[in-house]
C-alpha cells in the first residue's frame, strides 16, 4: 500500500491527540470506577452482584434489551433504506424527527409516555378497561428503552448506505435478482459494520438508560428495577461499593457485546 | 417470493403480542436487596407500598416483622422507593399503590385530587402522619465553624448546602425552617450570599456535602442517624434551638384491601414505631417517643407547617414558580451569580 | 454510469418509491409515528391545554429563556468538539495500529453503558475541585456522554472506504493533509454530521450527569431539562410541557440545519 510522505509524524501526533483526549475523558474515569469497585475485594464484588435484587435486575435489563434492540435493529435498517434509497418527501424533517428521541430529556420522555399511556393519558381508559398495564410494568420499560435507542441503528447504517451507493443493487436487479436477494447478498453485507456498531451502541444505551426508565418503571423492587435503577438505589442507601459493582457489571455487558459482535462479524467475513 | 414483508409483519406482531402478554400480569419473584424477602405466599393477600426514598431502611425491617404477625401472615409485599414528588406522580399516573408513605402532605393530597386516596386520610390518628423529624444541621466533625443556630449560617464566609426546593418538594422543609426563624429577609440573605450550590435532592445534597462542598448542610434529623448507621464518618449533628417540625404522611388508597390498613396499623403500632425510631425518625406514637426520649431532645421552639399557614397557602405564596416569593429570591440570586 | 444507466431499459420492479419498497416505507412511517410522533403529539397537546397565552408565558419566562440559551450554546460547543475529536479518534481506531487498540476500541461505548449518575459522580470526584458547579463542569459531563456518537458514526464509513483514490493521490505526490482534506473528508462528512447531530440532540436532552455536576444555578449553569423538571415538581405540567416543546422545536431546527450543511459540503453519493 502506497504511503504518503511525511506520514510518521502526523500519525503519531494524531494518535497522541486521540489517546490523550480519551485518557482524560474516558479511560481515567473508567479506571476510577474499576478501582472503586474492586478496592473492597473481589469477594465483596461477587457478593454485591449476586444478591437476589441484583440478579433480578440483571435479568430484567437483559430481557428488556433483548426485545428493544433487535426491534430497533430491524426497523432501523428498514428506515435507513427508506431514507437513503427511497423517494420520500420531507427527508430532512424525517431525519430530524429520528434524532429527536435523544433531544428529549428523560424527564420529558417519561412525561410524554405518561400523557399517552398513563392513567389519565390518551389511552388510559382503554388500557385500564382491557386490564393491560403498560407503564409501571415491563412493557413500559421496553417502550422507554425503544424510544431512547431508536436513532442508533438508522444513524449508523444510513451514512454507510449513502457512501456505498446502490450501483451494485441496480446491477443485481438488471441481472434478475429479487429485491430480497439483493438486500440479503449485497446491501446487508455492505452495511455490516454500520449495523454492528449500531447494535453495540443500542445495547450499551439500552442497558445504561436511567432517566426515562426511572420515570416509567415504578421502581418496584424485585419486579421493575433495572440494573441502572439498582445503582441509584444503592447510592441512595449509602452502599457506594455496591453501586459501583453494579455499574461495572453494566460496563462488562457493554464490552462483551462489542466483543461478540466483532467476533460474529469476523466469522462472516471469513465465511 | 419477497419474504421481507411477512418477516417484518411477523416480527412486529410477535413483539406487540409479547408486550401485551407481559402487560396482562406476569410477575416475578419479589425480593429486596438487604435480603428481607417480600415474598409471602400471597395467601394472605398482597400489598403494594409506594414510599419516598429514605425510609427504605425502616421498611426493610418493618416488612418482615409485619409478616411474622398474625395479621401479616402470608402477605406478599411489593415496595417501591423514590423521590417523594416523583413517586406521587407515578401513583397518579397509574402505579399501583395500596399504601403510600410520602415526605410531605401535599404529595398525598395530590392523590386525593386524583380520586385515588380518600380525603379522610388526614383525620386518621396522628393526623395521618407516621413519623416526624426536625430540620437540622449536619456539620463536619468537630464543628469547625461553630454552627449552633440559624444565625450562624449567615456568618461571613460560611457556605451552606441545601437542596433546591423546586427540584425536590421535600427540600421545602429546609427553607421553611429558615423562614420560621427569620422570615423572608433571612431566607433571602441565606440563599443569595451563603448557598453556592443547591443539589437536586436531599440525598444528593448529603453526597455533595460529604464530598467536601460547604461548611454546613441543612438536612433532616433522621438523615444524620441513617447516614451514621450506614457507615458515614466525619459528620456531626446540630439541632438549632428553634426549628420546623417535619411530618411524613402515610395513607391507604381507596382501592386497597383491608390487609393494607393492618399494615399501616402495624407501622403506627409500638413495634413499627420503634423501628422508625431506630433509624432516627421521631415516632408519632407517644409511648414509643417517650421510650426513646434520649435520642430525641426537644428544641426550645418547634413550629409546624400548620402554624405557618398550611401547605396550600405556603405553596401558593412562596413556592409558586412564577409568583412565589422564594421563587423570586432564587431568580434574583441567580441573576446576581450569573456571569 | 448514470448516463449509461438512463439509456438502458429500466430493470423491472423499480417502483415509484425508488430503491425502497412501498412496504418498507409504510412500515417505517408507522414505526416512527407510533414510537416518536405519538408521545410528541401528546406533549404538544398538553402544552397547549391552557391556551396559547399560557404556553407563551411559560416558554418565555426569564429562567426558561436563559436555560434554553445555555443549553443550545453548550450543546453546540460540545458538538463542535465531538466533530473534530470524534473524527480523529475514529481515524486512529480505523487506520492506526498500536498495542491496546482493541481495548480502547471497546471502551468507547462505555459512556452509554454507565448510568449517568455514575458518570457524574466520577467526573465530580476526578475534576470536581477545578471545575465543579461551573460551565466547564457541564461541558465535561456532556463531552463524556456524547463521546461515542461521532466516533462510531465515522468508523464504519472509514472501514468501508475504498482507499483507491487515496493511493492515487499519494502516488501523484499529494501530502497526507491535502489527501485527507480533498478526498477522504468529503466522504466522511455525512457520517460526521450524522454523529454530530446525534451528539447535539443528546447533549440537549442530558439530565442525570449534568444535574449532579453543574449545581443547576439559574441563569448560570441551569439547563432546560432541569428547568422543565422544576416545573413538573411544582405541579406545573403545562409549563414543563411548554418548555420542552420549545426545546424540541429548537433542536429540530438545529438538526435540520446540520443536515443542510451536510448536503452542501459533503459529496452526495
Amino acid at each position: 500500500m502506497a504511503e504518503a510522505r511525511g506520514g510518521g509524524f502526523g500519525r503519531i501526533g494524531l494518535r497522541v491527540a486521540a489517546l490523550a483526549y480519551l485518557a482524560a475523558l474516558l479511560i481515567v474515569p473508567v479506571g476510577v470506577i474499576a478501582y472503586k469497585t474492586f478496592a473492597p475485594g473481589l469477594g465483596h464484588v461477587i457478593e454485591s452482584v449476586t444478591t437476589p435484587a441484583a440478579i433480578h435486575a440483571f435479568w430484567l435489563t437483559i430481557e428488556v434489551t433483548a426485545i428493544a434492540v433487535p426491534l430497533n435493529a430491524a426497523l432501523g435498517v428498514l428506515t435507513a433504506v427508506a431514507l437513503v434509497r427511497g423517494r420520500l418527501p420531507g427527508k430532512r424533517v424525517i431525519e430530524a424527527v429520528i434524532d429527536l428521541p435523544f433531544a428529549i430529556s428523560p424527564v420529558v420522555i417519561g412525561l410524554a409516555l405518561l400523557l399517552v399511556y398513563g392513567r389519565e393519558g390518551w389511552f388510559g381508559d382503554t388500557l385500564a378497561s382491557a386490564g393491560v398495564q403498560i407503564l409501571f410494568s415491563f412493557p413500559g420499560i421496553v417502550l422507554a428503552t425503544v424510544f431512547v435507542t431508536l436513532p442508533f441503528v438508522v444513524r449508523e447504517v444510513a451514512p454507510v448506505l449513502r457512501e456505498v451507493g446502490d450501483e451494485q443493487e441496480q446491477a443485481a436487479a438488471t441481472l434478475g435478482a429479487s429485491r430480497l436477494q439483493a438486500f440479503r447478498l449485497i446491501t446487508l453485507p455492505s452495511i455490516r459494520w454500520g449495523l454492528v456498531y449500531g447494535v453495540v451502541l443500542s445495547v450499551a444505551r439500552a442497558i445504561g438508560e436511567f432517566g426515562a426508565v426511572s420515570v416509567v418503571s415504578g421502581k418496584v423492587a424485585g419486579e421493575t428495577e433495572t440494573l441502572t435503577l439498582l445503582v441509584e438505589k444503592r447510592f441512595n442507601n449509602f452502599d457506594l461499593s455496591g453501586a459501583y459493582a453494579a455499574s461495572t457489571l453494566l460496563a462488562l455487558i457493554a464490552l462483551l457485546t462489542l466483543g461478540f459482535m466483532v467476533l460474529v462479524n469476523r466469522r462472516r467475513e471469513l465465511a | 417470493m419477497n419474504l421481507i414483508r411477512p418477516a417484518v409483519l411477523a416480527l412486529a406482531l410477535t413483539v406487540v403480542l409479547a408486550l401485551a402478554a407481559t402487560g396482562c400480569g406476569g410477575s416475578s419473584d419479589s425480593s429486596s436487596d438487604s435480603g428481607s424477602s417480600s415474598g409471602g405466599s400471597g395467601s394472605g393477600g398482597q400489598i403494594s407500598l409506594v414510599a419516598f426514598s429514605t425510609p427504605e431502611v425502616v421498611y426493610d425491617q418493618l416488612t418482615p416483622a409485619f409478616q411474622k404477625t398474625a395479621a401479616g401472615k402470608g402477605v406478599k409485599l411489593k415496595s417501591s422507593f423514590g423521590p417523594s414528588g416523583e413517586q406521587s406522580r407515578a401513583v397518579e399516573g397509574g402505579l399501583k399503590a395500596d399504601v403510600v408513605n410520602f415526605s410531605l402532605a401535599p404529595d398525598v393530597d395530590k392523590l386525593v385530587d386524583a380520586g385515588l386516596v380518600d380525603k379522610s386520610w388526614s383525620s386518621a390518628p396522628h393526623q395521618g402522619f407516621v413519623s416526624t423529624s426536625l430540620v437540622s444541621f449536619i456539620v463536619r466533625k468537630g464543628n469547625p465553624k461553630g454552627i449552633k443556630g440559624w444565625d450562624d449560617l449567615l456568618k461571613p464566609g460560611v457556605k451552606v448546602v441545601t437542596p433546591n426546593p423546586f427540584t425536590s418538594g421535600a427540600a421545602k422543609w429546609n427553607l421553611l425552617g429558615a423562614l420560621q426563624h427569620g422570615g423572608l429577609g433571612f431566607v433571602s440573605k441565606l440563599i443569595s450570599d451563603h448557598v453556592p450550590v443547591q443539589p437536586k435532592s436531599g440525598r444528593d445534597a448529603l453526597q455533595t456535602f460529604t464530598g467536601g462542598e460547604g461548611d454546613v448542610l441543612i438536612s433532616y434529623e433522621y438523615e444524620y442517624t441513617t447516614a451514621v448507621k450506614k457507615g458515614q464518618k466525619g459528620l456531626e449533628l446540630v439541632r438549632p434551638r428553634d426549628t420546623l417540625k417535619i411530618e411524613n404522611p402515610i395513607a391507604v388508597s381507596k382501592a386497597a384491601k383491608p390487609v393494607a390498613k393492618k399494615f399501616v396499623d402495624y407501622a403506627l403500632g409500638p413495634r413499627g414505631q420503634q423501628l422508625f425510631a431506630d433509624w432516627g425518625y421521631r415516632p408519632v406514637d407517644a409511648a414509643t417517643l417517650a421510650k426513646n426520649k434520649s435520642k430525641f431532645p426537644d428544641p426550645s421552639k418547634v413550629t409546624t407547617v400548620k402554624q405557618l399557614g398550611g401547605w396550600s397557602k405556603l405553596n401558593d405564596s412562596l413556592f409558586d414558580p412564577d409568583k412565589g416569593k422564594i421563587a423570586k429570591i432564587e431568580d434574583d440570586a441567580g441573576v446576581s451569580t450569573a456571569k | 454510469m448514470s448516463a449509461l444507466g438512463a439509456s438502458l431499459p429500466r430493470p423491472r420492479r423499480r417502483s415509484a418509491t425508488g430503491g425502497a419498497g412501498g412496504l418498507t416505507i409504510g412500515v417505517t412511517t408507522l414505526w416512527l409515528s407510533l414510537i416518536v410522533l405519538l408521545p410528541m403529539a401528546a406533549l404538544v397537546d398538553r402544552s397547549l391545554q391552557d391556551g396559547l397565552g399560557t404556553f407563551w408565558h411559560a416558554a418565555s419566562s426569564r429562567q426558561a429563556v436563559s436555560a434554553l440559551r445555555f443549553t443550545v450554546l453548550i450543546s453546540l460547543a460540545v458538538t463542535a468538539v465531538n466533530a473534530v475529536m470524534g473524527t480523529v479518534i475514529a481515524w486512529v481506531l480505523a487506520r492506526d495500529s498500536f498495542r491496546g487498540k482493541r481495548l480502547v476500541n471497546g471502551l468507547i461505548d462505555l459512556p452509554f453503558a454507565l448510568p449517568t449518575i455514575v458518570a457524574g459522580l466520577v467526573l465530580l470526584a476526578l475534576y470536581g475541585n477545578a471545575i465543579a458547579y461551573t460551565k466547564w463542569a457541564v461541558l465535561l459531563a456532556l463531552l463524556f456522554v456524547t463521546l461515542p456518537f461521532v466516533v462510531r458514526a465515522v468508523q464504519p464509513v472509514l472501514i468501508e472506504l475504498d482507499t483507491e483514490m487515496e493511493q492515487a493521490a499519494y502516488s501523484l505526490g499529494a501530502s497526507k493533509a491535502t489527501t485527507f482534506r480533498r478526498i477522504v473528508l468529503p466522504n466522511l462528512v455525512p457520517a460526521i454530521v450524522s454523529g454530530a447531530a446525534l451528539a447535539f440532540a443528546r447533549a440537549v436532552g442530558e439530565f442525570g450527569s449534568v444535574t449532579l455536576i453543574s449545581g443547576n444555578k439559574p441563569f448560570d449553569t441551569q439547563v432546560s431539562s432541569v428547568y422543565a423538571y422544576k416545573q413538573l415538581e411544582s405541579d406545573n405540567v403545562t409549563g414543563a410541557a411548554a418548555v420542552s416543546v420549545v426545546l424540541l422545536v429548537v433542536s429540530l431546527l438545529v438538526l435540520m440545519g446540520l443536515r443542510l450543511f451536510e448536503s452542501r459540503v459533503g459529496r452526495r453519493g
